[in-house]
């Protein structure tokens, strides 16, 4: 076992030691860097050199804060393999999503394991269109690197709410041929939804793949507008999960008439063959639960700590 | 009491006072009950009883210590072949195992083994272990690694014994915590978190190193780790996939799988109000299936405040699987059993939940393959139960991670991993497996039981490779 450098951070990585070798310390989930993208998104990255080394585009890990925590997925947004580190971009909906944006560099989150799902099919598609809307901006930038490096054409369809919720657009125009923004309110690109555009563009070329990961609704919409041209199209699902192993079945969605998985078999199914509907009341079964769990927050954090 | 009397019950929280929390509900034996109890084995010579125990405890030598007033004493015999004696005398189905077959059973009064292995080692807790230091067999060993990949009664067996012998040994958990079912499955009320702890640390002061949150199969594939430093690699990752039933209607929300349900509360602790995990306390619930996870659920759903919870089972009393102990627990408790009675689909309200279960009648026929009498549908019985909460309890089958991503893996069509059963090891040299992996759904102590075998097996392999004698 050779160079461990012990740094403020706790024992970092033995770059040559075989895993046979290495302690609990080594895979400490330390946050090394801090953003906040918008007012209630935040990116961190954290240390997970197991996960790092085996990430793909597609896959998410399971975070687990703190000892009262629920486990929640996030999606790997991006990995450094040398550095030991993913890249998690988060929006604030709830106590869990909050509390983790309160973390600060230097803090430990208690449990980050993966990567788990089944890594998105890349492939040469030729034209493919990539559409995100909020933080599924973040979901969706390691498929659409992916799809560029494959040699695809890639347009980029870029949704929110109102400018300031526009995440990420330096890195994802970076590696887009067309980069398309829309914002509800028209604060900044075009004003409208994402479909919009995408209707635009399917009327005009020949598309031959769509990606989709964001609010369940406008994934559906999105399956909608693709579906009379027959274009194959993946969406990226948010089913509510425990352990993201198949352990428990909770995260299961109907697709195509069959029982899946969403952290096994997914997230990325066909979207012409969802059960939209099923999905979105298993999503919101415990919304008052989900309520009550934000009065145990302070007023300062209930604001989303800005 | 005299040699072969009658039997001490085990002391119990009466059930009113139980089923409003999730305090443990056996209390275990006094002093006094143990050393009685103990004064009733016989003390044959040809010891029956220790062929009835997967692990082999040498059942007279530790009952014979009890009586003579050192439960301490007992607990090193006992953990001399079983690691987690806490755990195996509250949940081992005893009465199949060594209480079976030991002589005074024929009088239907064995001897109360498990509730005498239970009560030596929560003894020795608590008078607190003399100080004695662990020293491994032989030391050199340590130089050789084998990783243990699951922290169930499977891995934290084949983890202490390889620990024993002197290997260095890494346990690689999926989950956050150890335990397997016995931390996720088995609730609170049958066997108490800080028993569980206890015992995992116990194995964990053999030097065995525990890392949680990796999964292998994703995070490493089970082949890596045999280049990554170790010699050899158990695979005891259990039957962790629940089964459904597969009719309309099943992924209504509202309807949980038996490990969903158990999970969020015993792992998450979603009972707990301080906790974040989201829990729905149910008015009705059903629970479908009559097994030990069925019990458990059913039992789980009272204690959260569930006004009324009914076991549904498509075949009659005497067919059901669970411990007999923990059917008359929860009878006792108040669940109700709607037997044979087989759910057809289920219905939902117009936000999606379900709302009540339609159902057919059963009649039992010829018996099928598992000896048991098949249930047959009565045409034209259809009815609805009412309720809010659904748990589907009708067993696992093994997790899919790891057969996913070893194609060289050896596996049975429904998921099992393929054996040699003499010593542990699969398709795969140096890879070997055990436990419900291998069986699909069984008990504690067989898990226990494969972990021992596959210890040896992997002991012998290493020595084999390295030309070391034996
Ligand atoms: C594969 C996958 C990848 C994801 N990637 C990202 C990501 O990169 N960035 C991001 O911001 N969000 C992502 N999500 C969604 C994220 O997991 C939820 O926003 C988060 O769990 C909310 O937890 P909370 O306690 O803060 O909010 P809560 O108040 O508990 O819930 C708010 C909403 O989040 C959903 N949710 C709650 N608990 C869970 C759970 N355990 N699992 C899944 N969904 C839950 C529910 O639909 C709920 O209505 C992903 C979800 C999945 C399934
Ligand atoms: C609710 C319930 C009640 C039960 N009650 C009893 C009882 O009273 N008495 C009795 O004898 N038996 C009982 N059983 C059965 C008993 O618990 C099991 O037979 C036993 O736990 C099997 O042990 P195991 O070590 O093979 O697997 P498990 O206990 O399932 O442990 C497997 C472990 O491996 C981990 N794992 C899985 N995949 C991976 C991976 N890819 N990488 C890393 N880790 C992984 C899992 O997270 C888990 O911790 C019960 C089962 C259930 C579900
Ligand atoms: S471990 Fe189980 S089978 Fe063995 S003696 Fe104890 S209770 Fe009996
Ligand atoms: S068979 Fe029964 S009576 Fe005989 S030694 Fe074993 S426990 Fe004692
Ligand atoms: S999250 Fe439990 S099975 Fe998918």
């Amino acid at each position: 076992m050779a160079s461990q450098k012990q740094s403020s951070q706790g024992l970092q990585w033995p770059a040559d030691c075989k895993l046979a070798n290495i302690e609990p310390e080594h895979l400490r989930n330390i946050i090394v860097r801090k953003e906040r993208l918008a007012p209630t998104v935040t990116l961190v990255e954290v240390r997970a050199p197991l996960v790092a080394r085996a990430a793909k585009p597609g896959q998410f890990v399971i975070v687990w804060p703190h000892e009262k925590s629920e486990r929640i997925p996030l999606t790997i947004s991006e990995h450094n393999t040398e550095a030991g580190t993913i890249t998690l971009v988060f929006q604030e909906v709830g106590r869990t999503t909050i509390e983790l944006g309160e973390m600060e560099v230097g803090d430990e989150i208690a449990s980050v394991a993966g990567p788990l799902g089944t890594p998105t099919e890349i492939d040469f598609y030729g034209s493919v269109v990539v559409v995100a809307g909020g933080v599924g901006a973040a979901i969706a930038l390691p498929v659409a690197k992916a799809l560029k490096e494959a040699g695809n054409k890639l347009v980029f369809i870029l949704g929110a709410r109102q400018r300031s919720l526009v995440i990420l657009e330096d890195r994802i125009r970076e590696i887009s041929d067309q980069l398309i923004i829309t914002t509800d309110d028209g604060s900044y690109g075009r004003k409208g939804l994402v479909t919009e555009p995408l209707q635009e563009l399917l009327a005009e070329e020949k598309i031959d793949f769509v990606f989709t990961a964001g609010p369940l609704p406008m994934m559906k919409a999105v399956a909608q507008v693709t579906k009379p041209y027959g274009i194959k199209t993946v969406a990226s699902l948010d089913a509510i999960m425990i352990d993201g192993t198949g352990m428990c079945g909770g995260c299961r969605v109907t697709v195509g008439g069959k029982t899946l998985f969403t952290c096994v078999d997914g997230p990325d199914f066909d979207a012409h063959l969802v059960d939209w509907e099923e999905l979105q009341a298993r999503k919101a079964f415990y919304f008052e639960e989900e309520r009550s769990q934000l009065s145990t927050l302070s007023d300062h954090q209930q604001l989303g700590g800005e | 009491m005299a040699k072969g009397g009658p039997r001490n019950p085990m002391p119990k929280l009466p059930p009113e006072v139980r089923i409003r929390s999730f305090d443990e509900v056996a209390l275990g034996f006094s002093e006094e009950q143990a050393i009685d109890e103990a004064e009733r084995c016989l003390d044959c010579k040809n010891k029956p009883c220790v062929s009835g125990c997967p692990v082999n405890i040498d059942i007279p030598g530790f009952i014979k210590l009890i009586r003579e007033g050192d439960p301490v004493a007992a607990a090193r015999v006992i953990k001399r072949t079983n690691a987690l004696p806490a755990i195996c005398g509250r949940v081992c189905p005893q009465k199949e195992q060594c209480e079976k077959v030991c002589v005074l059973s024929k009088k239907g009064e064995a001897v109360a083994i498990g509730a005498l292995e239970r009560f030596a080692a929560d003894r020795e807790a608590e008078l607190g272990s003399s100080g004695e230091q662990f020293r491994p067999e032989n030391p050199e060993l340590s130089k050789y690694s084998v990783a243990v990949v699951g922290s169930g009664p499977a891995g934290l067996t084949a983890a202490s014994d390889l620990a024993r012998m002197g290997y260095s040994v890494t346990i690689f958990e999926a989950l956050h915590k150890t335990g397997g079912v016995l931390r996720y499955g088995i609730p609170e009320f049958r066997l108490p978190r800080h028993i569980l702890d206890r015992e995992v640390e116990y194995v964990r002061s053999l030097g065995v190193k525990i890392l949680t949150d990796v999964v292998i199969g994703k995070a490493v594939g089970v082949k890596d780790l045999l280049r990554e430093g170790f010699e050899a690699v158990f695979i005891g990752t259990g039957a962790g996939t629940p089964k459904f039933l597969g009719i309309p209607g099943e992924n209504l929300s509202g309807i949980y799988s038996g490990n969903e349900w158990l999970t969020r509360i015993n792992l998450m602790r979603a009972h707990e109000s301080d906790y974040a995990t989201p829990i729905k306390v149910p008015k009705r619930a059903c629970v479908i299936g009559a097994g030990n996870t069925a019990m458990d659920c059913a039992r789980t759903a009272l204690r959260l405040g569930a006004r009324e919870v009914t076991i549904v089972y498509r075949r009659g009393r005497a067919e059901m699987p669970a411990r007999a102990e923990e059917i008359e627990n929860a009878e006792e408790e108040g669940v109700k059993f709607q037997l044979l009675t087989n759910p057809k689909r289920f219905l939902g309200d117009q936000r999606g939940a379900v709302r009540a279960i339609e159902c057919l009648k059963m009649e039992l026929g010829e018996p099928d393959e598992s000896g048991r009498r098949r249930p047959i549908p009565v045409p034209g019985s259809e009815f609805q139960i009412e309720c809010d909460i659904v748990i589907v309890a009708l067993g696992q089958n093994p997790n899919p991670l790891i057969r996913m991503t070893t194609p060289e893996l050896k596996t049975e069509p429904w998921g099992g991993i393929i054996i040699d059963p003499r010593t542990g090891m699969t398709s795969i040299p140096g890879v070997f497996a055990g436990g419900d992996v291998v069986t699909g759904e069984a008990t504690v102590i067989a898990a226990m039981g494969a972990g021992k075998v596959a210890a040896a097996g992997i002991n012998n392999f290493i020595r084999e490779k390295h030309n070391l004698d034996r």
